[in-house]
């Protein structure tokens, strides 16, 4: 198990490495002038020679690189001081450190990841399970039909219809808020619970789309067939030897939507107009700041193939031929 | 008439049964239905005639399209277009109110707006949303194709070649893989828009679309790559492919006569998936700001102008809401239908 881990972590490095790389050329080589770039419009000559200096774009690009990846791991000093750690640079319009922004808007996209991850998993997962249990019956028909048509829904559409419906109309709820979880765990969760609901309803219905699927496979094979034959409890057969089956195909599917997944945090986030990592993406990527939109990028990167991890350790404890191989 | 070959054409029966044969001939001659083999294709279209869904999900999908390409045509007969802003036409004086909301009920419809008039600026929400469509519609059958080729190409030389060649393809395949797809479309679109243009510039429209495509078709191949490669390498197997290799078809001939036509449907059901994908991802870009830019008619800019004025005006997100669900879930529903169609064995 540890051998696997430690696999996982040395691959994990080298495509950070390269993902690191290939970023960061496209970034600093593609575009003709970088410095008139992040300056804009209306440029003035001094300003063109101030920023050029300011990031060192006098300096050949190979130690410009070097210079940066050095920086994620030992930190580098800039004219207005240290970057401590994991250095990604320095915003051009605010000169903040752009670790330090991404850390400061983190909390929100990671709760609202993790939120909507936990409630996509218990309500899908489970009615995906009742249908498969009750195959064929109304309650089978109505769950996979409401999944069918609530996977071609889009969160921007259905956000606001949620908004109007719940707060705007009658009141119940209060427009979506982030505060942190350490403040109030409550207020933490009564902020978030709309912009979780919504995210995990798009994503519940392709669950429960696959696990039916895979339940009603694993519920047709020979050792469940078996087990049955044998005169085990119904249940037991359910749970203990199809449900452990059906999860492997779900956990594999779960690693590929890892990215959608933090995709569907920046559309929420927009559409609760909550200020994430999504929506520094998108703010530096229009004004042209571009250190925090690769800074975003690498660290989105980063977060997915942790997550990935996460989810191979899974895995590799539901499925044991993935530990021995 | 008795050969073997006419005996086996005539059904599986008759080759087992010499006397069946015969009764089969003679109804043949006496012109009566002759049982007539089907190719693949042939039987895959008749497994799909006979699902509704399916059919009725093929209908919508092809209005959509049709709508989108006449959307010029329809919008000269209906008159309007999505660029006017009609509040400040002289023929439409009471068209917004003090607040520059829609005077009319229901954001506005009338005989005049099928589906209303925008807030604050007082567009045609109608011809909007043709346009719209027609904008992502377009952009999304390129990128599909787009996919597809590079996919199906990457997928085949993997999958043929196989050796070292396959295991470097595949490390790339996993490498873009790795990427955060939306926040990557996010961070490279500045980067691809600043190839073509200066950045004191302003960036054209057709350049716009020419750098989503080439962001979406940069991350979009993978998937199809490893369909296509896993397809081939259980085809390489096969005794056809063996023979045609025995009897001296070069590698070109023995992909193409040989491998595609036996992938050509996955990779149909795969496409199915991946073009209402794009959309999305189109609209998702316009909707947050990075993808087309104003006055470019744009089907997720709508959304974004619907979050705007929602409180006041919740009738405008109606209709490109209910198009953009519709259309997502015929082609969901499609997808499904070829995919059992072409696999009965795949039950739902």
């Amino acid at each position: 198990m540890l051998q696997f881990l430690i696999r996982r972590l040395i691959g994990a490095v080298v495509i950070m490495f390269l993902i690191g790389a290939f970023t960061f050329f496209l970034f600093y080589t593609v575009p003709q002038d970088f410095a008139a770039l992040s300056c804009g419009k209306n440029c003035s000559p001094e300003n063109l020679a101030v920023i050029r200096e300011n990031l060192g774009l006098d300096k050949p690009i190979t130690t410009q690189f070097w210079e940066f990846m050095t920086g994620i791991v030992a930190g580098r000093d800039f004219a207005t001081g240290h970057c401590a750690a994991p250095c990604l640079g320095q915003s051009f319009s605010t000169g903040e450190f752009v670790w330090d922004s991404i850390l400061d808007r983190f909390p929100l996209t990671l709760s609202l990841t993790v939120g909507g991850l936990v409630i996509f998993l218990i309500v899908g997962l489970g009615a995906g399970l009742l249908a498969a249990w009750k195959r064929g019956t109304v309650a089978d028909r109505a769950v996979s039909g409401a999944s069918i048509v609530l996977s071609s829904f889009q969160i921007y559409f259905l956000g606001p219809i949620v908004l109007g419906i719940v707060v705007y109309q009658t009141g119940w709820l209060d427009n979506p808020k982030y505060h942190p979880f350490t403040e109030n765990p409550l207020t933490w969760a009564a902020g978030m619970l709309i912009p979780w609901v919504v995210m995990a309803t798009i994503f519940t219905a392709q669950y429960t789309r696959m696990s039916r699927s895979t339940m009603i496979e694993q519920l047709q094979e020979e050792h469940v067939r078996t087990a049955r034959a044998k005169g085990m409890k119904q249940s037991y057969v359910f749970f203990r030897y199809a449900w452990r089956g059906s999860l492997i195909p779900i956990v594999t599917i779960l690693g590929i939507d890892l990215s959608a997944l933090l995709s569907g945090a920046v559309v929420t986030e927009f559409t609760f107009d909550l200020a994430g990592i999504g929506r520094l993406a998108v703010d530096s990527s229009l004004t042209k700041d571009l250190p925090v939109t690769m800074g975003v990028m690498l660290f989105g990167a980063f977060f997915i193939l942790l997550l990935n991890i996460l989810v191979d350790l899974v895995y590799a404890y539901i499925d044991p031929r993935v530990r021995l191989s | 008439m008795t050969s073997p070959i006419k005996a086996e054409d005539s059904g599986s029966a008759a080759v087992l049964d010499p006397e069946l044969a015969a009764t089969t001939e003679n109804a043949v001659v006496k012109g009566e239905k002759q049982p007539e083999g089907r190719s693949p294709g042939q039987l895959m279209w008749q497994r799909f005639k006979r699902d509704r869904t399916g059919v009725v999900s093929a209908c919508v999908v092809i209005f959509f399209f049709v709508v989108s390409a006449a959307a010029p045509l329809i919008a000269k007969l209906y008159g309007k277009n999505p660029y006017t802003l009609y509040a400040q036409e002289p023929d439409y004086p009471f068209l917004l109110d003090d607040f520059a909301m829609p005077t009319g009920s229901f954001g506005g419809m009338s005989g005049e707006f099928w589906f209303g008039v925008e807030p604050k600026l007082g567009r045609d929400v109608f011809t909007m949303l043709l346009y719209g469509m027609r904008t992502s519609l377009y952009m999304a059958v390129v990128v599909t194709t787009l996919c597809v080729i590079t996919g199906v190409v990457i997928g085949m030389v993997m999958g043929y070649f196989g050796g070292r060649v396959d295991y470097w393809l595949g490390r790339v395949t996993d490498f873009f893989l790795a990427f955060p797809q939306q926040l990557f479309f996010i961070a490279f679109m500045p980067v691809v828009v600043a190839m073509f243009v200066d950045p004191q510039d302003e960036t054209p429209t057709f350049l716009r679309a020419v750098a989503i495509t080439l962001v979406m078709w940069f991350l979009g191949w993978m998937g199809l790559a490893r369909l296509v490669r896993s397809s081939v390498l259980s085809l390489a197997e096969r005794e056809f492919v063996e023979a045609a290799k025995v009897s001296g078809a070069s590698p070109w001939r023995i992909v193409r006569k040989e491998i595609l036509p036996n992938i050509v449907t996955p990779i149909l059901v795969q496409a199915t998936y991946i073009l209402p994908g794009t959309i999305l991802s189109i609209a998702f870009l316009s909707y947050i700001g990075v993808g087309f830019v104003e006055p470019t008619p744009d089907w997720g800019r709508m959304f974004a102008i619907g979050a705007d004025v929602y409180e006041q005006d919740p009738m405008f997100m109606f209709f490109p809401g209910v198009a953009l669900v519709v259309f997502v879930l015929s082609f969901n529903l499609l997808g499904d239908s070829v995919r059992d169609a072409f696999d009965p064995k795949t039950g739902r």
